[in-house]
């Protein structure tokens, strides 16, 4: 049963990542890293299931508040680059490129 | 087949499909609302992992946290609401490749792990877990309140206007 779970969370890292890499939207981005950090809260809790105990669950609800924080600071940011840039396409944003 | 099967193969049947959705939804709108579909997906694998606890907060910070202030970003950036402008970049062909790649290499790990049964038994509790917050993790839990809270300071001022 636990390698069903770990391979269903090896499904959705994988989906999460091809978004990442894949997207020009800055927000569709951060919607891929969503969908990966969530595959890893499917692995914790799996792990406590699978006799990790609680340990992972405790893992799981830290990731869980802090991807929160991440999501809220990311948008901010996303939100500050469009005020200035007027577009909010990854591929636009390359103001360091030399 | 017993019905902790029969329900993974559903969950996991509409988290997956959810998840492909997002990524590729023309519309990113569309997208969060994939999105949403596919972390109430998650709160139903954690029900079936007996994390009853953290299927609701799944559901409450998540599903209705994250995936509301992401409509409202997009509402603030989008220029036009609905428009479904070309949202790959020249990176598709190669995203595919490294995503299987790594999904094929995690699976040829997963498999191959030496895996024991379940052990046996009740997995831990709710009321586990609140005690163990705030006996062993008490300073982690609020060391992350203090990160909830400047999150949010920042998030606030990063995004007010100047004026």
């Amino acid at each position: 049963m636990l390698r069903a779970y770990l391979l269903v969370a090896a499904a959705v890292f994988a989906i999460g990542l091809f978004g990442v890499l894949s997207r020009r939207n800055a927000i569709g981005i951060l919607l891929g890293i969503e969908l990966m950090l969530n595959a890893v809260n499917i692995n914790l809790v799996a792990f406590a299931r699978a006799g990790a105990g609680l340990a992972g669950w405790i893992l799981a609800l830290f990731m869980i508040a802090i991807t929160v924080t991440e999501v809220a600071v990311g948008l901010a940011i996303v939100i500050v680059i469009f005020r200035v840039r007027r577009t909010v396409e990854a591929d636009h944003l390359d103001l360091l490129r030399g | 087949m017993t019905g902790e099967t029969l329900g993974l193969v559903a969950v996991a049947a509409v988290l997956v499909g959810a998840s492909v959705l997002v990524v590729l939804a023309r519309n990113l709108f569309h997208s969060v609302l994939w999105l949403a579909l596919a972390l109430v997906a998650t709160a139903g694998l954690f029900l079936l992992l007996h994390a009853e606890f953290l299927a609701g907060v799944q559901v409450l910070l998540y599903a209705g946290g994250v995936v509301t202030i992401v409509v409202f970003a997009i509402m603030l950036t989008e220029r036009l609401v609905g428009q479904t402008l070309r949202q790959m970049n020249r990176g598709i062909g190669g995203g595919a490749v490294v995503a299987l790649a790594v999904f094929g290499g995690i699976a040829a790990v997963v498999l191959r792990a030496p895996l024991g049964p379940a052990p046996a038994g009740p997995g831990p509790t709710t009321a586990a877990l609140g005690a163990r917050l705030l006996d062993d993790w008490v300073l982690a839990f609020e060391v992350l309140g203090v990160l909830l809270v400047a999150a949010l300071l920042g998030a606030v001022y990063l995004a007010r206007t100047d004026d």
